[in-house]
């Protein structure tokens, strides 16, 4: 990397990330003195461009790439129109030993001052808590489902190739366009259509504002800048960012700097989960490398350099700070932008081109947090793109990660997509399915199916609080068969679907009414044409998910009571629920049959994979195809994050012999240990659960460095991703670590600061990670060679 | 004890396919069956690609070194983790033959034992197992083709190891036809002590012959096997005589065969596919501790990096492709 580059990730890697106060003080200011009387998607619209005309524009002094979200490098806004944070909140924040933001005396003094007197009672996160039913509160409370729209947007999108093909000015003339189609007589919502557009359109020239002002800077610094080559960068920085986004890039820079400016006003106009993410940057760069680099403007190397630069600005945003239990479903600085490489062009031929293995060596050369990145690969694509990443992978610091592009593309024609938007699709956040550019698939939150199960076995009853929270579904010692007791489960499980569902639809109307997106409106297809927003329906494809976790626990556990209670009778049902609930004190024979001597999932075993799939057929056929409130359905898919962990300190113990309060399974990975057959019989069981039906699951895998060492520990790995993808795996990611080496890191942090372990969808620094999830961590199955 | 096991390895000598047959008649079917210590999958080292390892139980050596004690005998054993054991009483109190007594810190198999395996079923701790269960070759090939897409994908297949596959002659004939019917490659990986007839008909039907040799001074590997290696260096000649796809592996035992000896000439004389140099390990020392037997090579290291890259030197002089293999 060049000294350059180096010195900007050495900046961003170094700066601690601290809480700004400008975006919320901006903004307060902006509600106290606008107009009451504006629509809601005209005031929001303004409310960006208020901050965009007046927030802190920067320039460091080597950057290629420019603009920040905060008034610098890691500077991190909040927004209070979403969050109002207390000032003990932010004194946890300021404080706490994980993620931590640092709080200046001077930014608790405005929020104490400005921003709570406005926004006390009135964010989003306030009016949701309001609109809950006291069941929603009681299953919350009891750690059976979080709610990812608390303190974040919507959002878990990803720009498709518009601004590559269209500048926003381009895009503002399609916006008065379809205000000029506006049927004000036949179409009785054409008003709210044309303070929608209207909005659109404030928000694009909001953006367009935002980059002028960057050239303006850029120009004065240039003239007062006296070496003579950063005098001529200033220069065409201030070139490049008079051109894009207002109009089309024409060359690499112009083209990464219009992306980075898009994705600014994204996360500046909400805290849009999982960021925004350029999706195949790859292939939308091909065309401008191509042509600079038959012009001789560009070589290999210069273009290298660029994407660098751009790399180190997604490591200069940190996840927006997050409080309670989002901080504990999501415990990570990473804001889960996710970058696609290689998988299928619209036509359906193979997209890995050399712009694909440029972006792999600066994935590897720039070992960030951010921006996580991930190959789609097909089966079209050739061993030498999977091999590469590998490359990486096998380093240890956890990306990228590898999805099945030719069953991605299976999901999303499932789900109604046309082929072609299937193709451009890809996977963003953790392991989410989506159609690029074209869809809202919004995540709601992660659903605690054991903690469902500890339910049933307590007649609905929670055990840790003793209150009736559930259905009464039938005392378990009086069940006769194991179906008796699944069917309770189902039961138990329809009753807090659908009060999490119920929920869910009100919290949509929520965002729809009071807080729409118009700048990412702008972005997304159909939303202008429909003139609808990003948050009402707009997009072409609307899809709610909720995320089940921990299908390794629940089969587990499921599969000890059908095998000791019902099967063999080690136990008796009144036994095991005495055993529960003393958390196993006095039962250890008992526990270590139910842990040891139980068929489990992960090791290619029907009798567990059995359970394995109807518990995911119980979840789907709750959950798949209900209507959402935007004219689109609810799908489901299975992912974690760090929200095994938290499930895990709120469900006692689990009748696979799991102590109480140890985080669960991860994904859809195996029970930690309980995978005893090697890494074929865990993808034998994986791909059993039918991921057609999913909108993504989670797999992770451990591996000793030694197992994947040379040219053969390579092709090993890639046999088994393709092997895993030929039986339809959705994704598979690959920690390279020792356990020794993560036992070591706990006990000497401050010597493995830079270790970077895969944790669920996305790598973290593994010293920023609670100890419950370190030692999880630790205790996944190290996968040794035979 | 050394007598004892050398007394047993002479006697499987001449009735390994005996207890094919005694496992055929305890199965109750007719079909072929012997055997199995253990079948596991993601074999990485016994063969190209990814593989699924068929360990045989029996073995007519009894090498100091080797790390799966438990393969030696053609019967099946108890194994005992006492590190694992939590003295708890639970498979004394459920052994139908009362043949578990504690003693001391142990809990110990009298000989009553009838290896019902009762015991193991009822030891959460898993301190307890049973090394060896009869198996029919079509129950064999359902473990092993639940990996056929793995196979497919890598070039991989089944590796027949153990123990000897040979000492389970009409077993180890039974899995490779019917692994040739289903296209599935395989590797036998032996030590050479069988009947010549068996070793050429049966190795025919293999797509790769791994080939374990120790050292050729014959009173040594007397020593040291626990059997002499005519019949061994016959084989082996037979085999590469025949044409057929031939690795020899040579365990490096430091002080026993990392010296000079003549098996580089040897080697160099023979039209091999490759010779690979295995180094040592400790590896195995904790279950001869479960077996409760003793192990003779406590006191040895591995051999040095050095030492093995020497060894492979001297081979590739003389013109013998060579890996260094671990």
């Amino acid at each position: 990397m060049t000294e350059r580059v180096a010195r900007l990730r050495a900046c961003s890697l170094e700066t601690k990330p601290w809480l700004s106060l400008e975006r919320a003080r901006l903004l307060t200011g902006f509600y106290r003195t606008c107009d009451q009387a504006l629509s809601t998607p005209v005031r929001r619209a303004l409310s960006l461009a208020y901050l965009m005309e007046r927030k802190t524009i920067y320039i460091g002094s080597e950057e290629l790439i420019v603009g920040e979200r905060g008034p610098s490098p890691k500077g991190t806004p909040s927004y209070p129109e979403l969050c109002c944070h207390s000032l003990e909140d932010l004194e946890i924040l300021h404080t706490r030993e994980k993620i931590s933001y640092t709080v200046s005396e001077e930014a608790r003094r405005t929020q104490a001052e400005e921003v709570i007197p406005y926004w006390q009672g009135g964010s989003m996160r306030d009016r949701i808590f309001a609109e809950m039913t006291p069941e929603w509160k009681d299953a919350y409370a009891a750690g059976i489902f979080t709610e990812f729209m608390e303190q974040r947007a919507p959002g878990h999108t990803v720009l498709g190739d518009v601004i590559y093909r269209k500048g926003l000015l381009e895009l503002q003339a399609d916006i008065d366009a379809a205000l000029g189609r506006l049927d004000y007589h036949g179409d009785a919502r054409a008003w709210d259509k044309q303070q929608e557009l209207k909005a659109m359109r404030i928000a694009a020239g909001a953006v367009m504002r935002f980059a002028e002002r960057h050239a303006d800077l850029a120009l004065r610094m240039s003239d007062e800048e006296p070496r003579a080559e950063r005098k001529a960068e200033l220069a065409r920085i201030a070139e490049v960012c008079r051109r894009v986004p207002a109009r089309t890039p024409r060359d690499f820079q112009e083209a990464l700097q219009a992306y980075w400016f898009v994705h600014l006003g994204v996360i500046t106009e909400l805290n849009t989960w999982a960021s925004f993410s350029p999706g195949r940057l790859d292939q939308h760069l091909a065309p401008f490398y191509e042509r600079d680099l038959s012009n001789g403007t560009l070589d290999r190397e210069a273009a290298r350099e660029l994407l660098e630069c751009f790399w180190v600005k997604f490591n200069n945003q940190p996840a927006p700070p997050k409080v309670g239990v989002t901080a504990a479903e999501s415990g990570t600085y990473t804001d889960f932008c996710n970058i696609n490489t290689g998988g299928l062009r619209s036509d359906g031929t193979d997209g890995v081109g050399e712009v694909t293995y440029l972006i792999l060596d600066v994935i590897d050369e720039m070992r960030l947090l951010q921006p996580s990145s991930n190959l789609q690969l097909s089966k079209k694509n050739p061993d030498r793109f999977l091999k590469r990443g590998l490359e990486i992978v096998r380093k240890g610091w956890g990306q990228p990660s590898i999805f099945n592009a030719d069953m991605v593309v299976e999901e999303l024609l499932r789900q109604g997509k046309s082929i072609e938007d299937a193709r451009t699709g890809g996977t963003s956040g953790c392991v989410e399915t989506g159609a690029f550019g074209k869809e809202a698939y919004i995540l709601t939150g992660y659903f605690n199916t054991a903690k469902v199960l500890e339910i049933t076995l307590a007649n609905g009853r929670d055990r840790r609080t003793g209150k009736q929270i559930g259905v009464e579904t039938g005392d378990p010692r009086r069940f006769s068969s194991y179906d008796e007791l699944f069917e309770a489960f189902r039961r138990q499980l329809r009753h807090f679907i659908e009060i999490k569902i119920r929920g869910n639809n009100v919290t949509e109307r929520l965002y729809a009414q009071y807080m729409p997106a118009p700048f990412l409106s702008v972005l997304v297809d159909d939303c202008i044409a429909n003139g609808r927003d990003y948050n009402d329906g707009g997009p072409r494809y609307n899809t709610t998910y909720i995320m089940g976790t921990s299908p390794g626990s629940v089969t587990d556990s499921l599969s000890a009571i059908r095998f000791h209670v019902f099967d063999r009778g080690t136990a008796s049902m009144d036994e095991l629920l005495a055993a529960l609930d003393a958390d196993f004190a006095g039962y250890e024979s008992l526990r270590l049959q139910l842990w040891n001597k139980t068929p489990k999932y992960g090791n290619d075993d029907a009798y567990a994979d059995g359970i394995l799939r109807a518990v995911f057929d119980a979840f789907y056929d709750e959950i798949n195809g209900r209507p959402n409130t935007k004219g689109g359905a609810y799908r489901v898919n299975y992912l974690s994050t760090t929200c095994h962990v938290y499930f895990g300190s709120v469900t006692g113990a689990t009748p696979d012999g799991r102590h109480a309060w140890e985080p669960l399974s991860d994904g859809i990975s195996p029970t930690q240990g309980a995978d005893r057959h090697g890494p074929t019989a865990v993808i034998q069981s994986a791909a059993k659960l039918d991921h057609a039906r999913t909108g993504g699951t989670l797999l992770n895998q451990k591996f000793s460095p030694r197992l994947v060492e040379g040219e053969s520990g390579l092709a090993h790995l890639a046999h088994l991703v393709r092997s895993y993808f030929k039986l339809d795996g959705h994704h598979i990611q690959f920690n390279i670590v020792t356990a020794e080496t993560l036992r070591e890191a706990q006990r000497e942090p401050e010597k493995h600061g830079d270790l970077i372990v895969r944790v669920a969808g996305y790598s973290d620094y593994f010293c920023d990670l609670t100890p419950a999830l370190q030692g999880e961590i630790i205790a996944r199955t190290e996968q040794a060679g035979f | 004890m050394v007598r004892h096991r050398a007394a047993i390895v002479r006697m499987a000598l001449l009735v390994g396919s005996q207890w094919v047959d005694a496992a055929r008649r305890a199965n109750g079917k007719d079909e072929v069956s012997g055997v199995i210590l253990h079948i596991m999958r993601f074999s990485l080292h016994d063969g190209p690609g990814i593989r699924t390892a068929v360990f045989f139980k029996g073995c007519p050596l009894s090498c100091w070194w080797c790390h799966n004690p438990e393969s030696q005998n053609f019967e099946p054993e108890v194994l005992y983790s006492a590190e694992r054991c939590r003295l708890c009483g639970d498979c004394a109190a459920t052994c139908p033959h009362g043949a578990i007594e504690r003693i001391g810190e142990r809990m110990t198999v009298t000989d009553d034992c009838r290896l019902c395996a009762t015991c193991v079923d009822a030891c959460g701790a898993e301190a307890r197992s049973v090394a060896g269960r009869t198996m029919t070759v079509s129950e064999i090939l359902a473990e092993v083709e639940r990996d056929v897409v793995f196979f497919d994908e890598s070039g991989g297949g089944v590796t027949f190891t153990g123990g000897e596959p040979f000492g389970q002659a009409e077993l180890l004939e039974g899995l490779l036809q019917a692994c040739r019917e289903r296209r599935i490659h395989t590797t036998v990986e032996t030590c050479g002590a069988a009947a010549r007839e068996s070793v050429l008909r049966i190795g025919r039907l293999a797509d790769l012959i791994l080939y374990d040799l120790k050292m050729l001074d014959a009173e040594r590997h007397r020593l040291y096997t626990g059997a002499a290696n005519r019949n061994v260096l016959e084989n082996l000649e037979a085999l590469v005589a025949a044409g057929l796809p031939v690795i020899v592996r040579i365990p490096v035992v430091p002080g026993i065969n990392d010296g000079a000896d003549d098996v580089r000439a040897y080697l160099a004389k023979l039209p091999l596919t490759r010779v690979d140099l295995l180094p040592y390990h400790g590896a195995g020392v904790e279950k001869y501790r479960r077996l409760g037997r003793e192990y003779r090579m406590q006191q040895t290291a591995p051999p040095a990096d050095r030492t093995m890259a020497a060894m492979a030197a001297e081979m590739e002089a003389v013109g013998i492709p060579v890996k260094i293999a671990g």
